[in-house]
This record gives structure tokens, sequence and C-alpha cells, in this order.
């Protein structure tokens, strides 16, 4: 049985959007008892529609444990008779931390004038946009707070293990392992692309109201419904939702309509609801946003690094070589020039390849801890090779780190699975030796890391 | 500790970055690690193993050797090791060039199918041959390129492969009394069963 505890912040908290709260409260669980020298205490990061809710239950009546109660408790891979673990409520959050569905201090002040409170409103779409950056300040915030001074690990799932591989960049005397799972270092146009989407479906229900829908009365339910269903279609696979529904029939014959047929449909629209139920729209429009910036290499790169090959070229120039192209591509077929369209993008992309490894590894120079990075062969949302740029930046820069590509059908939401040899990594990881005098190669040759 | 990784670890250099192809459950470069200094990062495919290898506070990384070492930069360590693993790749002469790119040396360990046992069994009995250190039936063999001393020898000839140590060894008891390893010395291609090579692409000095 856990019961969350309330952390009040009172001083302004000043976020990377350059907007500043005046105080923040943040929501957390722990599993598990800090020991006296406070070494054992491993911190969980929750993904988009997480909370500070990692394991165990509320209430005798409880029916559904934490979100990642086969990872966290008594024995499993984040053994609570051995560690500490913490887990926060990101702010932004509808689950407790400030967020938009908090009420605004400003809105608390606007009336001098009048002794009633009752103009006082929630933040709704005034909440301020929060970044990855921004959590892992909070968090580093509450274990001033909790008097946690290095963590024996950090870990996270998705957006999770984004906010772990942040904490490894911002803090990196502060934590001796850092384990990122089913993450990516930054999000792809791919990515950003089903996040639009899922956004737009909120931001076009007429219910949302400039996403003043807790004042006006009204509920965004249908495009959060249905961001739920594109999100949720991305977290899955063909296999597993093959493997679940086929093209199963609720009633075993066409219906010729648009009402719920396949089982399939149905179950995206069940969670879908569920999902709309306890969520709030502001929430989900902010924290797709915050993936969209992540970028841990924001700030490590400056004019030390090869310029990509320009594509923005001024107008005249762009009109010059368009009329040098036309005639070179008059006395060429289409296949060869379709042929250098290709080469050109796969040059192109190597070079871009080679600049995020650069970008990557400035951004990990300075890191200290030991990771482990896990991927599901499934998972195609962050794919493995997402997972692969991040070691591969790592064990260019000398640093230590384990990979481990989990062969598991459940797309994405395998991070969430209890599978064996995923969770025997992760103990494994937790409670190996922890080697802090490494000098590896690189560091030597070119010492910019700042070691202790 | 395994005859082949004591000799490899007398090429290794304290304080060296090592990477270590094929590198099981880690024993060789936890080894290294503790007793000399040295940083780096194993290779490996058996899950079980790389999770014993991630228990231990190694750098496992899981990968196919057959994907080559295109992630790793030219240079970008001091030693490759590559134990009993040559033998199971798909195109080991590409894999040997490739170490020698990430590296300025390369240690390998492979088993001799020269060695007289295997000889014997192939030529009296007709059978391919099961030993010690190639331990399966033809059917069930994971090693699918097997050589010799002779062939790896060509091999390193042919590519301008410069051979810095060799040094031939047997798996079984027997190997290890003195007779046995004056013999060895004698004629390695045929009584020794394992051998370990250290070569580089460089000049020596």
């Amino acid at each position: 049985m856990v019961t969350p505890q309330i952390f009040h912040f009172a001083e302004p908290l000043t976020l990377e959007c350059n907007r500043t709260l005046p105080s923040f409260d943040l929501i957390v669980e722990t599993y598990g008892t800090l020991n006296s020298d406070k070494s054992n205490a491993v911190l969980i990061c929750h993904a988009l529609s997480g909370s500070h809710h990692a394991a165990g239950f509320h209430s005798n009546d409880d029916k559904k444990a934490g979100w990642w109660d086969n990872m966290i408790g008594p024995n499993k891979a984040i053994d609570t008779n051995q560690f500490y673990v913490v887990c926060v409520n990101n702010i932004g959050s509808c689950f407790g931390s400030t967020g938009p569905t908090t009420i605004n201090p400003d809105s608390v002040h606007a009336d001098d004038d009048t002794s009633e409170h009752s103009e006082s409103q929630v933040y709704g779409p005034d909440f301020p946009l929060v970044t990855i950056k921004d959590w892992v300040k909070t968090q580093a915030i509450l274990s001033d707070r909790l008097g946690i001074d290095i963590w024996h690990a950090v870990v996270g799932g998705s957006m999770g293990g984004m906010q772990a591989l942040q904490w490894s960049v911002d803090y990196p005397d502060r934590l001796k392992r850092c384990v990122v799972i089913a993450s990516t270092p930054k999000l792809s146009a791919q990515n950003i692309a089903f996040n639009e989407v899922a956004r737009q479906s909120i931001l076009s229900d007429p219910d949302f109201k400039d996403g003043r829908y807790l004042q006006a009365g009204t509920y965004p339910r249908r495009g959060l419904i249905l961001a739920r269903m594109v999100g949720h279609i991305t977290y899955l696979t063909d296999d597993a939702m093959k493997a679940k529904f086929g093209r199963d029939l609720k009633s075993g014959k066409f219906m010729y309509g648009y009402d719920v047929e396949f089982q399939v449909e149905s179950y995206l629209r069940y969670q879908g609801e569920r999902f709309s139920e306890n969520f709030d729209a502001n929430t989900y429009l902010l924290m797709t946003k915050a993936l969209d910036y992540f970028d841990p290499t924001r700030g490590y790169l400056t004019s030390d690094c090869p310029s990509a090959p320009s594509t923005e070229t001024t107008e005249p120039v762009t009109e010059l070589e368009d009329s040098i192209g036309a005639s070179v591509e008059a006395s060429k077929t289409a296949t060869q020039i379709e042929l250098e369209d290709d080469l050109a993008v796969i040059s192109n992309n190597e070079h871009n390849r080679q600049q995020e490894l650069t970008a990557l590894k400035a951004a990990f120079a300075h890191t200290q801890c030991q990771y482990l990075v896990v991927s599901f062969t499934t998972d195609w949302r962050f794919a493995p090779e997402r997972s692969q740029e991040i070691v591969d930046a790592l064990m260019a820069t000398g640093k230590p780190v384990n990979y481990i590509n989990v062969d598991a059908p459940h797309g994405h939401d395998s991070f969430l699975f209890d599978i064996p040899r995923y969770m025997g990594a992760v103990k494994g990881f937790l409670t190996a030796p922890f080697i802090a005098d490494r000098q590896p190669k690189n560091n030597r040759q070119q010492p910019t890391g700042a070691r202790s | 500790m395994r005859m082949d990784h004591q000799l490899a670890e007398r090429w290794i250099a304290p304080q060296s970055h090592v990477l270590d192809l094929g590198c099981g459950n880690g024993e060789l470069l936890a080894h290294l690690q503790q007793h000399r200094g040295v940083t780096g990062y194993g290779l490996e495919i058996d899950e079980e193993k790389i999770n014993d290898g991630i228990a231990k506070g190694l750098s496992i990384i899981e990968q196919d050797l057959n994907d080559g070492l295109a992630r790793f930069a030219d240079n970008s360590f001091d030693t490759v090791v590559m134990a009993r693993a040559l033998q199971a790749v798909k195109a080991p002469d590409v894999l040997l060039l490739d170490m020698l790119r990430v590296a300025r040396e390369a240690v390998i360990t492979f088993p001799n199918f020269a060695h007289w046992q295997n000889r014997l069994h192939l030529g009296l009995k007709g059978l391919m041959p099961v030993s010690e250190a190639l331990p399966y039936e033809w059917y069930n063999t994971p090693n699918i390129h097997l050589c010799t001393f002779k062939d790896f020898e060509q091999l390193c000839a042919k590519h301008d492969i410069h051979i810095i140590n060799r040094f031939a060894v047997s798996d079984s008891e027997k190997g290890h009394t003195p007779l046995m390893k004056t013999l060895i010395r004698q004629a390695p291609n045929l009584l020794a069963d394992v051998a370990i090579y250290r070569v580089t692409k460089q000049k020596p000095e």
C-alpha cells in the first residue's frame, strides 16, 4: 500500500521558455527505505500518460497497480528491499503536480478590489510550455529537498528515458547509473507528425474552447479520444494487433455503416474513452510538445560543428541553379536524374547522421554515469536504431554503456511488460559493481571532460 | 582462466582501450578491467551471456559480428580481441580487416582444424571431427569457416597483415606437460588445437 506525498516549493521556477512559475507542487510516491548514507535512491521518470503512481496499490479495493508495478517491488528488477525508489509526477501533468488544472495564482490576485475569490481560475492554456530539461530541473530541486545528493540510478522508459538521458547531461555528478528504455535522442519528423495529428484532433474539437473548457463547462472529449487512438496505434504493432483482434467482427457480419464493427475499432474507442475520462487535454498538448522539443544536444554545439550542405540559398541563386539544372537535366534520362536524386538523399542522410553523432558526442562528453540502453525489436515509434544512436555516441566518447535489443512482440509498449530478459538486465545493471575510475582512451586524448 | 585468455592478457597493455568481439559473459573483460585497468566494450549476441556481463559491471553491447564494425571509428581502440569467434562469422576475412581498422592490434584465437585428432577423425574414421576445441556435430556447429594455422597465416600474408606474436596451445590436460609443450613448438599445426595470434596492419617500428 502506498500513499502519495505533496511537496510544495515556494521559490519561483524559471522555465526554458523564459516564463516563471511563482511556486509549484510536486506529487511524489516512494517505495522502500532510504539507507543512512542516502546512497540507495533510484529515481523513476514517467512517460507521456504516466504519473507518480508507479507501483503498488493506493487502497485495498484498488483494482489496478501502479504503471510499472512489474518492474518495481520487493525482489523485482528494481528491488525495493534494496533500493529507495522515488517517482515524481511532472509539472504540467494533471495528476497532482502543478499543471493546467491547478489554480493560476495570477487569477487569484487579479481581483484585489473584491473580497470574493470566485474569479480564481485554473491555468488551462495559460500554463507555460515545459520541456524535458525543466522536468529534470524540478526533479533535481526535489532531490535537494529529499537530501539525495547522488542517485544510485535514474530510470525511465520512452519520455521517461529522455528525462534519464537529460539527467546525465545536466547533472553529471548527481547520478551513478542511467537507464534509458525504448527512447530516442530526439524525435524524428514522423514522431512529431504523429504528435501533431494528436494535437490537432484536440485543438479542432469544438468543445476545446481555446483551452478554457473547464471554465466553459465543456470538455474536448472526442478530440482527446481521437488523439489517444492515434497514439495507441503507434505504440502497438501490426502483428500484436493481428494476434489480439485480427479482422474479427463484433456481430459476426458486415453492418455496412460507421458504427463499431471490427473488434480493433471497439478496442481503440474503449482505450480512448477510458483515457479521456482521466486525462486533461491541455496536459496532453503540452506533454507532446515537450517530446517534440526534446534535444539534449542543445547548447552543446556551436560554430565548431561542420555545417550541413545548405538548403537555404538566396532566391537569385536558386533561380540561376534552376535554369542551369533545367538545361543539364534536358540531356539526361529520367532514370539518371532519379538515381542522382537518390544518391544526393543518401549522402545528405549520411551527413546528417554524422552531424547528429557529433552533436550527441558533445552533449555526452561530460557525463559520469554508467548507462544501460534498452530497445525492443518491434518498437517502431522509437525504433532500435534510435537507441543505437545514443549507444554509438556514448561509445564514441568512451563512456561506459550497455545495450540490449529485446525481442518482444508488443511494440513501443514492450517497456511496460514483464519480459524476463529485460527485467534481468535492469536488475543486473542496478546491482553491478560501479567502476568509478574509468579513464577511457578518448577522454585521455582529449581532456575535455571534467573528471573528479 | 582459459589458456587463450591468459595469453591474450599478456598482449594487452595496461590502461588500454579494448574491444572484445564475442565477449561471452565478459570473463576476459572483467579480468582485464580488474587487473590491468583496461576500459572497453564487449560485443555479444547471446542474451544470457549479455545479462551476465552487465551484472559484472562491464560495458556489453548486443551486436551480431556479421553486421561488421561500422559503428566504430578508425583507430578508436588500442586492441581488438576475438576469442574463438572467427570461425563462426560469415566473412572472417572482412571482419579481420575491419578489426585492424578500428584498432592498432588484434588478438585472435581460433581452433586449429589441422590438429592431429581432427586429421585422424576425418582421415581414418571418415567422420567430421568432434573434439574439446570443436565440440559440435557437423549439423549443429556454429563454426562455418574452419581453418588451420597455415590457412590463417596465408590470409594474413595476402592482406599485408603482420603477425607480431603467435602461440599455439592445447586445450587438453595432456597438452600442458613439458614434453607436449616442446613438441607443440616443433609442429604447432599438427599438435596444437588452439592458436592465439597477435596481428597488426601497421608496420612494426
